[in-house]
């Protein structure tokens, strides 16, 4: 499948839907601060079948596949936007944060971060970002989280007064004033991922990138972190790239998402416009008096989701919306009545199996 | 501002709160401590050997002398960073180091030589007392010894720390790199004269151990405490270690960048 995206349009190569994406509100004059041309990831990797014979073989005769993590995407991203990466596991969300911030070299293609090519991992570049991910952490684990943000203040020889302002706004944003004496080890993940937050923010990095840094995180402890990333960005106008399984986060976020899936962007555009395209009908949820036969429910139209009892929900077209609707106050004992948007998770889910059938 | 005025600027910080690790880790410390009582073995039981008769020109006084400035210079020596790095790979947590604008190798010496202060509080009382047991005859007169000591000892540290860390990016290739560390510290225990003073060794594989780098991690600066060795002897010692210094300096770089090209190749 060809592969191309640029900036302002939605759907890239991914059928024959293309719809053109107007640029974000208000970023149009910032300057591009991430630009992505082409860039690709592909790996050897050694294949072997099971057995006592296949591992005897392999020693003798190796077998590589290449597989292709990311196969030539290309999008920019002006300063001070907040981008959601999306995809399935393996579609190459993590392979590219990592080939931004300088951990993976491409195997073809270009990077350009903040004016630097990520893989030279030149100190100047080094300091401009910061990769946090909720999997790895960079707290010393014996230690109290004060010590790691003095440690990084030496490395990246932040000035003792804007360490000390910056520290405290971190301090006071995320409310870790009674945690950064402990040591890290007896904190919840909860508490480590905030203090792993203002770890990598004290040198001020002008571009983000979070691996899924809700991870594993209680729901108020999500919101937490996800408020701190919101007002950190309109703060310092910093750039921030987010990958998440949780669509809360992405939705909460971004207005702008990517989708990569095998290695492939088949998206680039809000998250609004991704879920009516990919899912154009509506959620009609209704509650109704006493129970109906299935038979009286489908008679009112669109297709009947679920039904348990008095409460039904309906998938219906927007354009037969008003018929259904008022079919079903006319024949049913509605009490209750509510329109809405599928639920992204399954916008998604639906997306993602479409692009494996089409792969 | 150079990278160097950079360095100098955060040396300070990396080395106090390296001292802090040291310091929280005390259990890991106090088993380090038992773990390096080979010396306090060896002394027993070579006191015991020359009880009748001495071996060579050690007798018991010297055996013990020995064994305990070997154990001063070994806990003087330490460095850890193979085990770190060996680790860091396979998990790929060495990935966050990646992202930091210092090298990796300057964050590890820093965290290694802040131990230091601690160890010499348990070495130096040591020393102390073994010189007031055996008496300061077994120590070198020479004042020249004395003043190449700490530099000897330094050069020891720096290829213990250098070879280790070699070593450690093994992992970058290769699933078994802990086995070459116990091969190494196989041939450490014999050719460093950690287990046995080398100049007991057959003739044949003295003349050996004499150029290897083994002997420069720990038994050198032990000759150089009792004065055996002096003299031209003692300035070519000196200039051997400090070669293998630039030797395994040399080997740690060029190892760390070829398997760096392999991690940023592969992921991690």
């Amino acid at each position: 499948m060809a592969s191309y995206g640029l900036r302002g349009q939605g759907w890239v190569a991914a059928g024959a839907i293309q719809v053109a994406r107007p640029t974000p509100t208000g970023l149009g004059s910032r300057p591009t601060m991430i630009s992505v041309r082409e860039l690709a990831k592909h790996y050897k990797v050694h294949r072997r079948e099971p057995g006592l014979g296949a591992a005897l073989r392999s020693v003798f005769h190796r077998r590589y596949d290449t597989v292709k993590a990311v196969d030539g995407i290309s999008f920019e991203i002006a300063a001070g936007e907040r981008v959601g990466f999306l995809g399935p596991n393996g579609a190459g969300k993590t392979t590219t944060l990592k080939m931004l911030s300088g951990l993976l070299h491409p195997t073809s293609g270009e990077a350009r971060v903040a004016g630097f090519e990520p893989a030279r991992r030149e100190p100047d570049f080094l300091r401009s970002i910061m990769l946090v991910t909720g999997q790895k952490q960079q707290l010393l684990w014996d230690l109290p989280p004060a010590e790691t943000f003095e440690l990084n203040r030496a490395i990246y020889d932040v000035p003792p007064a804007q360490f000390r302002e910056t520290r405290d706004e971190l301090v006071e944003l995320l409310q870790i004033g009674d945690l950064i004496g402990k040591p890290a080890r007896q904190l919840s993940l909860g508490e480590r991922m905030k203090c792993e937050l203002a770890a990598a923010l004290l040198h001020r990095p002008r571009v983000l990138f979070l691996d899924e840094p809700t991870i594993g995180l209680d729901v108020t402890m999500q919101t937490v972190v996800r408020d701190f990333i919101k007002t950190y960005n309109e703060r310092h106008g910093a750039t921030v790239i987010l990958t998440s399984h949780y669509m809360d986060d992405v939705a909460a976020l971004c207005p702008r998402v990517i989708v990569i899936d095998h290695g492939h962007l088949t998206w680039d555009g809000s998250l609004a416009d991704l879920a009516r395209k990919t899912r154009p009908e509506k959620r009609v949820t209704l509650r109704l008096g006493q129970e109906v036969p299935p038979a009286q429910l489908e008679a009112i139209g669109g297709r009947v989701v679920r039904s348990e009892g008095t409460l039904a929900v309906l998938q219906v077209e927007s354009g037969e919306m008003r018929d259904v609707v008022a079919a079903a106050l006319a024949r049913l004992p509605v009490i209750d009545l509510n329109v809405e948007d599928a639920p992204l998770e399954e916008v998604l889910a639906e997306l993602f199996t479409r692009g494996r059938a089409a792969s | 501002m150079s990278r160097a005025a950079e360095l100098k600027r955060a040396w300070p910080t990396m080395l106090r709160v390296g001292f802090a690790s040291a310091v929280a880790y005390r259990g890991e410390f106090l088993v380090w401590l038992l773990s390096t009582n080979m010396p306090l073995v060896m002394l027993l039981l070579w006191s015991a050997v020359a009880k009748e008769a001495p071996v060579g020109r050690f007798g018991e006084a010297e055996f013990i002398a020995y064994f305990l400035a070997t154990l001063v210079v070994r806990m003087l020596t330490g460095a850890w960073v193979g085990w770190e790095l060996n680790f860091e790979i396979r998990q790929g947590t060495l990935g966050m180091r990646l992202l930091k604008p210092i090298h990796p190798f300057l964050v590890w010496a820093a965290d290694n030589l802040a131990a230091q202060p601690l160890r010499a509080l348990i070495a130096l009382p040591i020393a102390v007392g073994a010189l007031l047991w055996v008496g300061s005859g077994q120590l070198s007169g020479d004042a020249i010894n004395w003043v190449v000591l700490p530099f000897s000892i330094f050069a020891a540290w720096l290829i213990t720390f250098f070879a280790n860390a070699m070593i450690g990016t093994i992992a970058f290739y290769w699933e078994s790199s802990m086995s070459v560390f116990g091969l190494w510290m196989g041939l450490y225990f014999v050719l460093a004269g950690y287990t046995i003073p080398l100049e007991l060794l057959p003739p044949w594989l003295l003349a050996v151990a004499r150029w290897l780098p083994f002997r420069f991690l720990l038994s050198y600066p032990v000759e150089l405490i009792l004065g055996l060795v002096s003299g031209r002897d003692l300035w070519i010692g000196l200039a051997v270690q400090w070669a293998w210094v630039g030797f395994f300096f040399a080997a740690a770089q060029a190892s760390w960048k070829a398997g760096l090209r392999r991690f940023a190749a592969y992921g991690g």
